[in-house]
């Protein structure tokens, strides 16, 4: 049976992993290189890593990551921030790294979702979609969650997989930071609806909370990076919980021979 | 002993050679056949379109070398349903080294079938040591190889189909064992000690 899916997020800032609550004060949480290798010890059964210097030399810096992090792990791993041309997308691959996860770039020009599903396959086109509740319902945010669109995120949602998505990162800046939940409803609309997986993001605290977006979200994976990083959760743990609780996941077993 | 990655044009082989690497074999990448010649073993791997990856191989003479090789030989993805009769992916011919004939998912599910699913070992293989049934690998595929009588291990999404397949020195895994954690250094391992 296909497993759902645990990952942590590394977000990236000059080559080192950093977190904030809603993108301010952040704290160093350490090298991405070696958080990549812990996470994937303990059994994460993918990784996102996303860039979030905005400077073309934090860039270089970032493509190094990339490239050191795909020679440690054995893990599908994705990347994301700042991402607009098909030709970072192809850097950005040939470093190693599995999929993109495209963002403002794809709310401004969303054709660029299907220009690298043609070029690379869709499986490698992840679409990110930042959502906050608002008086419209879950709008969509862009330019890292500082603007609205006008968007809805269901409506973007079902669009991106339309344009050749592969895959849909939803995540709620009404939740991101509090440690109080996924935004379940939202994530299970979208999930519903569409015939590619979604990743949902954004709220994680207790472990409870990874039941409830696999059980009532329908998520096909979640995502989270504070409770992983400060050590609150420990994803072998959690995959046990979920085990017990009838979701199918990948414990891994160590393998003796090699 | 040295390990032959054949590029072809289908896909990064960045991935493979990460993990020979994590497991320090020795190898090299090409699409020259006399290069390919001077390995003891070869890994075709694959990600792309089954037609225009088929016409690649054709262009390179890859496929003929590929037909009269009798070292060990390791389909991955395409390069697994590239050793069938044929595949529904472009209506080709594939290399016929393996009796099955590849089908396109018609599954409710959600197609690519993408992630970590769990095998059952069919028949014991050297391939599979240490590996047992239940072990999760990581997939991505719109196309599969049905059971066969070289099936190796089975995998079920919406249908039962081949995860493995072996005939003579020709081995073949949909999953992608680079990409599959321990289990699938260990299985790149074993297809090593062949």
């Amino acid at each position: 049976m296909l497993a759902k899916r645990i990952i942590p997020c590394l977000d990236v800032k000059n080559g080192r992993t950093v977190k904030g609550i809603n993108f301010d004060n952040l704290l160093d949480m350490g090298d991405p290189v070696d958080l990549a290798l812990e996470y994937c010890q303990q059994g994460a059964d993918e990784l996102v890593l996303l860039d979030i210097t905005a400077t073309l030399e934090g860039r270089s810096t970032f493509l190094k990551v990339v490239k050191n992090v795909a020679k440690a792990i054995n893990i599908p791993f994705t990347v994301g921030g700042g991402i607009s041309t098909v030709k970072q997308v192809e850097e950005l691959l040939m470093c190693g790294a599995d999929k993109v996860s495209l963002n403002t770039s794809v709310i401004l020009y969303p054709k660029l979702i299907t220009e690298i599903a043609n070029q690379f396959g869709s499986q490698c086109a992840v679409v990110a979609i930042d959502t906050r509740l608002t008086p419209k319902g879950w709008e969509v945010v862009s330019h890292a969650g500082t603007r609205l669109t006008g968007k809805l995120a269901f409506d973007w949602a079902k669009e991106c997989e339309s344009f050749g998505a592969g895959e849909i990162l939803l995540t709620s800046y009404t939740s991101d930071g509090t440690c109080k939940g996924f935004a379940l409803d939202i994530t299970g609309s979208i999930s519903n609806a569409l015939t590619i997986p979604v990743v949902a993001s954004g709220g994680a605290g207790t472990l409870q909370h990874f039941v409830d977006v696999f059980k009532i979200g329908n998520a096909d994976a979640a995502l989270a990076a504070g409770v992983f990083h400060r050590g609150e959760i420990a994803i072998d743990e959690l995959k046990e919980m979920l085990k017990l609780s009838g979701i199918p996941v990948r414990i891994t077993h160590s393998c003796s021979l090699y | 002993m040295k390990t032959g990655i054949i590029s072809y044009g289908a896909g990064n082989v960045a991935s493979v050679e990460n993990a020979l690497q994590r497991l320090g074999e020795s190898s090299f990448v090409s699409s020259d056949i006399n290069e390919l010649l001077k390995a003891d073993r070869l890994i075709f791997p694959g990600v792309g379109h089954a037609k225009m990856a088929m016409g690649a191989l054709i262009e390179k003479g890859i496929d003929t070398f590929l037909k009269n090789y009798n070292r060990p030989v390791l389909g991955i993805c395409l390069g697994m349903q590239l050793m069938g009769i044929n595949s529904e992916e472009g209506e080709t011919s594939a290399l016929g080294l393996i009796d099955f004939e590849v089908k396109k998912f018609t599954t409710q599910l959600k197609v690519p079938h993408t992630g970590w699913n769990s095998i059952s070992i069919a028949t014991p293989n050297p391939l599979f040591k240490g590996i047992d049934s239940g072990t999760y690998f990581y997939f991505v595929h719109s196309y599969y190889a049905p059971l066969c009588s070289n099936t190796i291990a089975t995998c079920n999404y919406g249908n039962e189909f081949s995860a493995a397949v072996c005939r003579n020195n020709y081995y073949g895994v949909q999953f992608h064992p680079e990409k599959s954690g321990d289990a699938g250094m260990q299985l790149i391992q074993n297809f090593f000690r062949l």
